[in-house]
């Protein structure tokens, strides 16, 4: 008897305890709707409070990235607190540099939102959205690589700029993975997003792209990226991609034609066979419409005997030297695999290119940022 | 009966009783943050609030609800279930009215829940037989006891810090020996009053 009294008493007691510490959280930590001023008040957000400003933000779909779920680990969702954040705490303290503390900067996850704030996002977060879509075709371009038209539902239109990326939402085992792919399609159609995905043995996201068929979803956010093409119409564009580099490429070149039909450009694209040449009739077809346009295709490894290749041979950055002059106005956009990266660099840096001019896309940040949401 | 004035206990608890230095209680806490001064202060006074209001509380929990209902022998258990709503309830009190001194508190806040001492001090008011205005004495003079040693536990290490201490002795070492030290000084106090 005595123990089930005892056992009846403390369970009385520790849920008579919880329900008044419920009660106690919700007349004490009611902050109410809190207003959130996004770049001096460009935007006002209404958020409840007592949330973190990773999820209000979230709620409000501001694609802050975070890759650890708000665990306060990544460091991916730094945010300029600018009013109404409170001291630094300890748990930021290891992710933000002290140039950063003074400006403001904060984790957004670890930021309570307990009044009004004001905030400083970068316009390039802001312009990120979750967007679901439908595949609207594939397309073979090599043996190991498709090209996938996706058709945006919602939100139906997406502004992008070329060069820029989308992370795409890949199912696994242990939940999604978000996963860069470039956009190859140009802004002029905001309406579709093509990729090219090469595929990677084992590789989650491709195996799983690579599976699609029209009509299948896929949902993605973006963009993401901060390549800015050149507006100064006498500034030469170098292109050099490798493999599915030429995605974002193809992006670049296609919407500089469109807008500058006279535009001095390069278009460089290494890869090893005559297997793995894709899109070269399209760009020598753009080429003989725009003679201010050269395409340069080149195969590293040796031709087969018997097979016919009117491009060039040899790796690409020998290529890049070869064509280019030295000491003209140039931009250089690179994409592709580190070691070409590397070289082509190298090569950019003696024809009198300034590294501000040279922005690259090497591969390597195909496992970074994620939403915290979805 | 317990009979002495509840004056008398506050001392005893503060001096010859001192949860800390005699009993050993609330060492974690003692050496993890008595780095500091400002922090040692303001762990000190959240411990003694946290003390007095507990010791109170649970008090009117042992005297008005368990010992009617003879579940006398539930004390433990209850106290410590009490002391973390308690100290759960203080924590949203003052992020909401008080944000500074919350951050400032910071991570010991919550840790306060598991210092042994104040577990320690409503067994004991229990044990002693105390009534109810010399259990208030007692839990406020264990706290300020608490404090008193902190605080000075906090200045003896800023003096440390310029000290020539031998590599194997730096850090808790030469902490746990100083509060030796401490406790044997203290221990000078002994017999001047008794409060058990």
């Amino acid at each position: 008897m005595i123990y089930v009294v005892s056992i009846l008493a403390l369970v009385g007691l520790l849920v008579a305890l919880a329900a008044f510490l419920v009660a106690a959280e919700r007349l004490l930590l009611d902050y109410g709707i809190c207003k959130v001023r996004v770049n001096a008040g460009e935007r006002v957000l209404e958020v409840e409070g007592g949330q973190t400003l990773l999820e209000a933000l979230n709620g409000q779909e501001i694609y802050v990235p975070s890759a650890c779920g708000g665990q306060g680990t990544c460091g991916y969702c730094k945010v300029t607190v600018l009013a109404g954040g409170g001291p630094v705490l300890t748990t930021e303290l290891a992710l933000l540099a002290r140039k950063d503390i003074r400006a403001g900067v904060r984790l957004a996850c670890q930021v309570k939102v307990r009044g009004d704030l004001d905030l400083r996002i970068p316009e390039e977060i802001l312009n990120v959205r979750l967007y679901s879509a439908e595949v609207a075709s594939t397309r073979d371009l090599t043996y190991d690589t498709k090209e996938i038209r996706l058709r945006l539902l919602e939100p139906a239109e997406i502004q992008s700029r070329p060069g820029q990326y989308v992370q795409v939402q890949a199912p696994s085992p242990e939940g999604p993975v978000w996963r860069a792919y470039s956009i190859s399609s140009s802004p002029q159609e905001p309406n579709a997003v093509e990729l090219v995905v090469r595929i990677v043995p084992g590789g989650i996201a491709s195996t799983y792209l690579f599976g699609l068929a029209p009509g299948d979803r896929v949902a993605f956010t973006g963009p993401f990226g901060e390549f800015r093409l050149s507006e100064d119409p006498a500034t030469e564009i170098v292109c050099v991609a490798g493999g599915c580099g030429l995605a974002p490429v193809k992006n670049i070149i296609e919407t500089l034609v469109a807008r500058w039909p006279e535009r001095p450009a390069w278009l460089f694209f290494g890869c090893r066979t005559t297997r793995d040449v894709f899109y070269y009739e399209r760009f020598k077809r753009l080429a003989a419409e725009h003679p201010s346009l050269r395409v340069v295709y080149a195969l590293s490894d040796e031709l087969e005997p018997g097979e016919k290749w009117d491009g060039e041979t040899g790796f690409i950055h020998l290529s890049v030297d070869r064509f280019l002059q030295a000491g003209r106005k140039r931009q250089a956009f690179l994409c592709g695999p580190p070691v070409m990266i590397e070289a082509v660099q190298r090569v950019l840096e003696d024809k009198g290119l300034a590294p501000e001019d040279v922005f690259f896309d090497d591969f390597s940040r195909a496992a970074s940022s994620a939403p915290a949401t979805v | 009966m317990n009979e002495t004035s509840a004056l008398v206990i506050f001392v005893a608890a503060v001096f010859t009783n001192n949860i800390l230095l005699t009993y050993f209680l609330g060492m974690c806490s003692f050496l993890a943050c008595s780095r500091e001064f400002p922090t040692a202060i303001g762990l000190g006074a959240a411990v003694t609030f946290v003390m007095t209001a507990t010791t109170v509380i649970n008090y009117l929990v042992y005297h008005y609800l368990l010992v009617p209902a003879d579940l006398g022998h539930l004390q433990l258990v209850v106290f410590i279930t009490v002391i973390a709503a308690f100290v759960q309830l203080v924590e949203m009190v003052l992020e909401r009215f008080s944000p500074r001194l919350y951050y400032a508190l910071g991570i010991f806040l919550p840790l306060i829940t598991v210092n042994c001492a104040i577990l320690g001090v409503a067994l004991f008011m229990v044990n002693f037989e105390y009534s109810f205005v010399q259990a208030v004495g007692f839990g406020a003079g264990a706290g300020v006891g608490w404090t008193l040693a902190i605080v000075l536990m906090a200045g003896l290490r800023r003096k440390m810090a310029y000290a020539n201490i031998p590599a194997p002795f730096q850090g808790v070492a030469v902490t746990m020996i100083t509060t030796g030290v401490m406790a044997l000084a203290f221990s000078g106090f002994a017999g001047m009053v008794s409060i058990q």
